[in-house]
């Protein structure tokens, strides 16, 4: 067996061979009708405990084939294991060092920061907090409302459901990246143009979700519209401007 | 939030080395962990992200037939993967009404399968009694409000459902999960991965240590279908739901597997149904109700859930009817 293919099979947990399932449950049966004969030879003689341990055996190889635990299999995989760290592919593992402060390089609107935070700070809470951009907003912090929609390699997610420290050497867009040179994207203009808005809040995290659902080609109809920014909630309701603003750049990027 | 370490595993090795000791967690798309992490569902005290071990976020043809999903795939790259589209339109459908664009872009197929109840005396902020979060404390659904709670398979001490959409279309496509452990792994099959709620704080079979690396779909279902029914349009889970896996004669069922979600601890599939349904005419339709029902004798409806057994009935059908004209 190739290294690759011993590494395969301990990480996908290939099930116990049928043939070594089917050999331990011959040898099981074997030893139990063994044991059974022993047991009634020495019936009438002494307590027959070699008759017992050899039933008890049976029963166990039994047993174990019918879970598909043969004896022999994690002794295999063990040693398979240690060969192939011996072989030095996997070499030795590293043992992880679990950090409660964490070092960040993070890219945000195309300038590079190093950063350091608790483990425990979110995406969200790295961007307001210490990088001072606040245009992203923090609502439900519980994946629900969308409001903290940003970029991470270009795609949409929730910064309050991302660890800042996961995102470590990543790239993020947030709603202070889209204008470039005094010009607003043409989704924040629409937003303008539709009043795509009435009290705010949500918008930083709508226009997000607009800007990515345009690059992914989710504005084929308002249905289609609405489906892909559900994850933004606006409780002023103006769902419907919103859906305009969106079908206006749509529309227009298919014009150009 | 708890305090607790972080540590980035750079493979799947150093992981599982690291994975098996108490309190440690595995974090992926985070889209469930962050929020226990909020409510105190869990604390653990040292965190591996796993998010960087791209060799388990592929997404290939099984040899002899099938799909294997890398269980760090995000739920968006799977539900618009080629093979996922036209071989298995249940998943396909299942995943883009599960959580919203954002969400699918961080939550991963193997771990939204382990998401917890969304039951709400579980995900109260100040704890109420329930056997999930604190053993023997008592289930406050059982006798509080439970329109929300399960119809099959609930006991005493925990009523609450099942919440992840894709985990009931891998139920009806009979998906195995593929795992890992510092001495090697096993399969589950997805109807499995989810205990009876005897004891309820835990709420699926995995070891402690234990990493989904892949799931294995079989055959392809080109046939299926996932109807969700919910109070909203969209971005909501699921009142109930149905996924629906039909191998078709020309106009004849042949064989029918159909799972429920909402319904149960586990996606709840329907033998009796699925048996009687094997030889009936698609076009049938008081014949196909009358094999689904056969599923509902034993239901068990809560004070305020009764409204659920004609819906997952409706919602089967609705399914079958969908599945049997596609493609």
């Amino acid at each position: 067996m190739t290294e690759r293919a011993a590494i395969r099979t301990r990480l996908e947990g290939v099930n116990v061979p049928w043939a070594e399932r089917i050999a331990t449950a011959m040898l099981g049966g074997v030893v139990l009708v063994l044991g059974a004969r022993l047991l009634r030879a020495r019936a009438q003689r002494r307590p027959a405990t070699g008759g017992m341990a050899l039933v008890a055996a049976g029963t166990v190889a039994l047993g174990r084939a019918l879970a598909g635990r043969c004896p022999m299999y994690r002794t295999r995989a063990r040693w398979r294991q240690g060969r192939v760290m011996r072989r030095g592919g996997a070499a030795m593992i590293a043992p992880l060092s679990f950090r409660e402060r964490t070092e960040i390089r993070l890219r945000v609107n195309g300038r590079d920061h190093q950063l350091a935070a608790d483990a425990r700070v979110t995406l969200l809470d790295l961007l307001r907090e210490q990088l001072q951009l606040t245009g992203t907003k923090k609502g439900c912090n519980f994946g629900e409302c969308g409001a903290c929609t940003v970029h991470v390699d270009g795609r949409r997610v929730n910064a309050c459901m991302v660890l800042a420290a996961a995102v470590d050497g990543r790239e993020v867009t947030t709603i202070e990246g889209l204008a470039h040179g005094g010009h607003l994207h043409p989704v924040q203009q629409a937003f303008i143009d539709h009043d795509g808005l009435q009290c705010g809040f949500c918008t930083p995290g709508q226009i997000m979700s607009a800007v990515a659902l345009l690059a992914e080609g989710h504005a084929g109809s308002d249905a289609e519209i609405r489906e892909w920014m559900s994850g933004n909630l606006c409780r002023c309701a103006a769902y419907p401007q919103i859906t305009a603003a969106v079908r206006e750049v749509a529309a227009a990027g298919r014009r150009r | 939030m708890l305090p607790f370490g972080y540590a980035r595993a750079a493979s799947v090795d150093q992981a599982l080395a690291a994975g098996a000791a108490p309190d440690t967690a595995f974090l992926a798309g985070g889209t469930e962990l962050l929020n226990w992490l909020r409510l105190g569902v869990a604390a653990p005290t040292r965190l591996i992200d796993i998010t960087r071990l791209h060799e388990l976020a592929r997404i290939e043809p099984l040899p002899r037939g099938g799909l294997r999903i890398g269980a760090l795939a995000v739920l968006a790259d799977v539900a618009r993967h080629d093979a996922v589209i036209a071989d298995y339109p249940v998943l396909h459908q299942a995943i883009l009404k599960a959580a919203s664009p954002q969400l699918r872009n961080l939550a991963t197929i193997g771990g939204n399968p382990l998401q917890e109840t969304r039951c709400p005396y579980f995900r109260a902020v100040e704890p109420l009694p329930c056997n999930k979060r604190a053993p023997g404390s008592g289930c406050s659904a059982l006798r509080g409000i439970n329109d929300r709670h399960a119809i099959f398979g609930w006991t005493e001490d925990c009523v609450a459902t099942q919440p992840s959409d894709p985990a009931v279309a891998l139920a009806v496509l009979d998906g195995v999960l593929v795992t890992a452990r510092p001495d090697g792994g096993r399969r589950i099959p997805a109807t499995e991965l989810h205990p009876a709620p005897v004891r309820p704080w835990r709420h699926h079979v995995l070891e402690p240590g234990e990493l989904i690396t892949a799931i294995e779909l079989p055959a392809a279902a080109p046939h299926s279908a996932y109807v969700k029914v919910r109070e909203r349009e969209s971005y909501e889970f699921a009142t109930v739901s149905a996924a629906v896996a039909l191998e078709l004669d020309g106009p004849v069922i042949r064989r029918a597997r159909i799972a429920l979600g909402s319904v149960a601890h586990r996606p709840w599939r329907l033998p009796a149904a699925e048996l009687a349904l094997a030889g009936l005419a698609t076009s049938n339709l008081g014949a196909l109700r009358r094999a689904v029902d056969e599923s509902f004798v034993d239901a068990r409806p809560l004070t305020h859930n009764g409204y659920k057994i004609p819906l997952a009935r409706n919602a089967a059908l609705r399914a079958i009817e969908i599945a049997a004209r596609t493609p």
